[in-house]
């Protein structure tokens, strides 16, 4: 009789797994909050940092038991750093009901990919910087790090009573990210009256920078601004130190972070700028951070792991002020919300969004000395 | 003039190396009539064997003999057998397909198991720099362009004063003749392959310290290796050298005497000239097939 009773009950559960009522664990409501990054391609580097800060975040936030209850369900997808192939990505997870979308990280690949979610009502949180991206009165995109609009200023007073030059140029990768700072930059070198002596356009992906540097080095401005991504601006940083350029070396977050640092060596000392993110702040909760991170991956992460890591509390804790799962309340709830580290202390350091999705939070002057980043002051926040 | 010398070196170098793959290019093609579109991702391989040695505690020599000898195996013999032999027999076409999707199996490959970041990659001799008439000329840049020049003078001697390259020279002008002369053209075939292999590993230590090791490498010294053979001549390996210089010589140039944002567009601007006013190549053999 025992051996019948325990068959019907094997009988009896494996039919209720097969209508999904197996057992608690598995029937635990998830909340779907995929990510499209770049995983591969000339983004790498950006898209695989900002999986690793996510992921991280994730791992904490389900070891706690999720957001209202509820675990995250993540799904990651590769872009390739190809904005053509992010747009797909981005209809094929809107296709199940995500409740915010985070990614993708290349300014070209938000710009093609937001029309969807704008279509879909669907908050994204993104790692581009281009400035168009909150230009375009999408009713629920946030940023994770400084537009361009916001840090060019900032870049540009440093060049300017910093720096105290009157002539720089101006080195600048040709697609959404580096353009959208280019023409933001020379903005801001104008009304500054700092002459822009030369104008040089480089290509994703681009290997060999010697006639670049030559022309750059044949302009003999005061300070070169250097904004490309990362595995250019190391090589870049090379050809600059092969060829003996002397001027200051200025950059905006990306020419100082650890990747560039790591593939640049000692062609990277010397060089200074803005940096909106880093994990050498002089901020315990980042340097706390920054060593759980090296830990759980073995590398140190660079601004974009800070943005992936702080994304995802971004989204619990507005999600939790709103108190349900409601994608059009959440965007509502996000604008002009402002998280300090009293209230979520994992968003690291206290943190605005704006009407239109921009964030507002300081920031940093820095400098590479001896293959690390020091950084050499605080910038308060814009709205200070 | 200073700023002409530099940009002349340095457009060298990268020449060299480009015309070191496209002598792989011309090579196959005349041993076996094999058109290699994983060429370039078989210079990015070698690299990552190497790393790959380094991360196992061996020192860069070591790693950089051991990165030869597996690409010698792996990219020569290797592809010679499991792929070209089976897939050569139905045509030229199926070939050019099997090597399309060899590519693509070897970029995914080193992005998955390996990285799909760059990574940095040792130089051959520490960066330091000579001044030449108030030029900068990095001794890198000097280097790369001495070992390649010396790469393919070597393969100059041995194609044209041995016996073995006499062999192999019969062997890519008329198989058939070769065989009935004695020439063992199975195993001429064999060593284009393994020459291929070799050149394209030294290609990959002298240009990963300026790529960076990546596993898209392979995209742009494939097609870069791919128009200079096309330019200088397909069935001619000084055309190939010819070729690859040029362009290194003429992209660097263009970007900066010209446009740096079309700097792309001018080596395929050369190329579609020399298809319509001299489609042999500059130094290509004009050939007549039957159809």
């Amino acid at each position: 009789m025992a051996r019948l009773m325990a068959r019907l009950g094997f009988l009896a559960s494996v039919i209720a797994a097969g209508f999904g009522l197996a057992s608690p664990a598995l029937a635990q409501p998830t909340v779907y909050i995929p990510a499209i990054l770049e995983l591969s391609g000339a983004g790498a580097v950006s898209g695989t940092n900002f999986r690793d800060g996510m992921l991280m975040a994730i791992e904490e936030i389900n070891a706690k038991g999720g957001i209202l209850g509820r675990k995250i369900n993540n799904q990651l997808l590769d872009t390739q750093s190809d904005a053509s192939i992010s747009r797909a990505q981005v209809q094929k997870v809107l296709d199940n009901n995500p409740h915010v979308i985070l990614g993708p990280v290349f300014s070209g690949s938000v710009l093609v990919s937001m029309l969807l979610t704008q279509q879909a009502e669907i908050p994204q949180i993104v790692g581009g910087e281009a400035a168009a991206i909150t230009q375009k009165a999408h009713p629920s995109i946030f940023r994770t790090s400084f537009g361009q609009q916001f840090s060019m200023p900032k870049i540009a007073n440093y060049i300017r009573d910093g720096i105290k030059a009157k002539t720089v140029a101006v080195l600048w990768v040709n697609n959404d990210f580096g353009k959208g700072g280019r023409d933001n930059f020379n903005k801001e070198m104008a009304a500054r009256n700092i002459k822009v002596v030369a104008d040089v356009s480089t290509e994703s992906g681009q290997a060999d920078f010697s006639a670049d540097v030559v022309k750059i080095k044949a302009a003999n401005a005061d300070a070169i601004f250097v904004y490309t991504n990362e595995e250019e601006s190391a090589r870049f940083l090379r050809e600059a130190k092969k060829q003996g350029i002397k001027a200051p070396l200025i950059g905006e977050t990306t020419l100082l972070g650890q990747k560039v640092i790591e593939l640049a060596g000692e062609a990277a000392n010397g060089v200074r700028g803005h940096v909106g993110l880093t994990v050498d702040a002089p901020i315990p909760a980042v340097k706390e951070f920054a060593e759980r991170f090296r830990k759980r991956f073995n590398y140190v992460c660079d601004h974009n792991g800070i943005k992936g890591y702080t994304a995802v509390y971004f989204i619990k804790h507005v999600t939790e002020k709103v108190g349900k799962f409601d994608s059009k309340a959440f965007a509502a709830a996000a604008h002009g919300i402002t998280i300090s580290p009293n209230q979520e202390p994992n968003i690291l350091m206290e943190a605005t969004w704006d009407k239109n999705g921009d964030i507002d939070r300081e920031s940093f002057l820095g400098e590479v000395v001896n293959g690390q980043q020091k950084i050499v002051e605080i910038l308060p926040k814009l709205g200070k | 003039m200073a700023s002409f010398i530099q940009l002349l070196v340095s457009g060298l170098a990268t020449g060299a190396i480009y015309a070191l793959v496209a002598v792989g290019f011309t090579l196959l093609w005349q041993t076996s009539q094999t058109i290699n579109f994983a060429q370039g991702e078989f210079v990015m391989l070698p690299a990552f064997f190497i790393l790959a040695a380094m991360n196992a505690d061996a020192p860069f020599w070591l790693a950089a003999l051991i990165g030869l000898a597996l690409a010698v195996v792996i990219l020569g013999a290797l592809f010679k057998i499991v792929i070209v032999d089976p897939m050569l027999r139905y045509g030229v076409l199926p070939l050019v397909i099997s090597t399309i999707a060899l590519s693509l199996f070897l970029k995914e490959s080193v992005k998955d198991f390996y990285s799909s970041q760059a990574q940095p990659f040792p130089a051959l001799v520490a960066a330091t720099d000579l001044q030449f008439f108030g030029a900068v000329i990095s001794t890198q840049s000097l280097v790369v362009l001495a070992v390649a020049i010396a790469t393919i003078v070597m393969l100059h001697v041995l194609l044209n004063n041995t016996r073995l390259g006499r062999a192999m020279q019969a062997t890519a002008q008329n198989p058939t003749l070769a065989l009935i002369l004695g020439v063992p053209v199975r195993r001429m075939v064999l060593y284009a392959f393994l020459i291929n292999a070799a050149l394209v590993a030294i290609a990959s230590i002298l240009i990963s310290p300026i790529y960076l090791a990546k596993f898209t490498n392979g995209e742009t010294l494939g097609m870069a290796a791919f128009t200079a053979a096309i330019i200088g001549g397909f069935n001619q390996v000084r055309g190939a050298i010819v070729g690859g210089v040029l362009l290194g010589v003429l992209d660097n140039l263009s970007a900066a005497y010209l446009s740096s944002q079309y700097r792309g567009a001018f080596p395929l601007l050369i190329l579609v000239a020399v298809i319509l006013l001299r489609p042999q190549g500059l130094l290509g053999r004009f050939e007549e097939r039957t159809v």
